[in-house]
């Protein structure tokens, strides 16, 4: 199974260069046009709206627009602890995005469970969904989070998000079991 | 002010009442769990205690605090669990009410039915500590799930110990994992 998982950046130049003019306008499409999914729960939620807010302005990078629906949005933004018993309904949400779709961990709390190391708090929301770029911060500075759009925006147009990847390997799989 | 209601309640149930006490400013009257309805019921009816504050449970297991002498302690010959139940007058008087449970049979009457406000409160000290409050309307888990076993806030639950619902040992999400294989 050649499928590289990670890369450099001379890798990443290296497969720009081999990219496909389609594969490059639908990347840069997407990276442009994110779609959030807000899963707010917790206070992490605040500096999420201020994120989005005119001060910071999420809107400079085309992820201005909350969609209340996982069926309309393509980037889940995980915004405070995730409890246990959160767990199945954050997966339903997940299963029920469009493909291809990114997730990011805002806070530490959705990246490893921060400081709730009890019965109720998840360690991580990683463990229920893969995360594509993660937020650390108690809560993190704006300018955190919109470094982590910068970097999510990045690996869209390489086509290393976690959904890409997946899709490239099915389609990888299958061209093999063909041969 | 308070004192007083104490001393009522002792003349009025002197085989309902364990002991009282005053700790911290807070009266505190320890009631038998057989006549805790029926104390409950003339303290508000009588006295006018007819707002609830809180109902807690407080888990005595191997309580050793600094300064106390070694008699103090607890053992296991002491019950295990106190459940309070914290109540107000209208003439804003404060008087809590505790009731020992001993750990095999953790059974208190509920005053659910005399205040409606304690019906979530009682199913959250079910949930967290398993204390059963008999004649509750609806006596299920409030916070955790169904399927959670055990009660986390008892001293003896491990500290870091979860019960996850769900798990991502679909492999079919998690490239990584699938490559290592």
């Amino acid at each position: 199974m050649g499928v590289e998982l990670s890369t450099t950046r001379l890798e990443d130049a290296a497969k720009w260069a081999k990219q496909s003019l389609l594969e490059r306008g639908s990347n840069w499409g997407r990276k442009f046009s994110l779609f959030t999914y807000p899963f707010v729960t917790a206070c992490c939620g605040m500096e999420f709206m201020s994120v989005a807010g005119p001060k910071y302005d999420l809107a400079r990078f085309g992820a201005e627009f909350p969609r209340f629906s996982p069926r309309q949005s393509d980037l889940l933004m995980i915004v405070g602890t995730i409890t246990e018993k959160q767990g199945p309904a954050l997966k339903r949400v997940f299963d029920q995005m469009a493909e291809p779709k990114w997730v990011i961990a805002f806070g530490v709390c959705a990246s490893t469970g921060g400081f709730y190391q009890n019965y109720h708090a998840m360690p991580g929301c990683d463990q229920v969904i893969p995360v594509d770029v993660y937020i650390p911060g108690c809560p993190p500075r704006p300018e955190q989070v919109l470094d982590a759009i910068i970097l999510l925006m990045d690996r869209i147009q390489h086509g290393r998000g976690h959904s890409q990847l997946r899709t490239k390997r099915e389609d990888l799989i299958a061209a093999e079991r063909e041969e | 002010m308070a004192k007083q209601v104490l001393d009522a309640l002792t003349a009025k149930f002197p085989h309902a009442v364990d002991r009282t006490e005053m700790t911290y400013g807070d009266e505190v009257a320890w009631i038998k769990r057989d006549h805790l309805v029926e104390v409950a019921k003339w303290l508000r009816d009588e006295l006018g205690f007819v707002f609830p504050v809180f109902v807690t449970a407080i888990d005595r297991l191997d309580w050793k605090p600094i300064g106390l002498p070694p008699s103090e302690h607890w053992n296991e010959d002491k019950p295990r669990f106190e459940v309070a139940y914290q109540l107000r007058s209208k003439t804003n008087q404060r008087l809590r009410l505790k009731i020992a449970a001993p750990e095999q049979d953790p059974r208190v009457p509920s005053l659910a039915e005399l205040w409606p406000a304690f019906n979530w409160q009682e199913r959250e000290t079910f949930d967290m500590y398993g204390i059963r409050f008999d004649g509750h309307p609806d006596l299920r888990r409030i916070y955790l799930y169904e399927e959670f076993v055990g009660y986390p806030l008892r001293k003896d639950y491990p500290k870091e110990k979860r019960q996850p619902l769900v798990r991502r040992d679909d492999l079919a999400l998690n490239p990584l994992k699938k490559e290592v294989r």
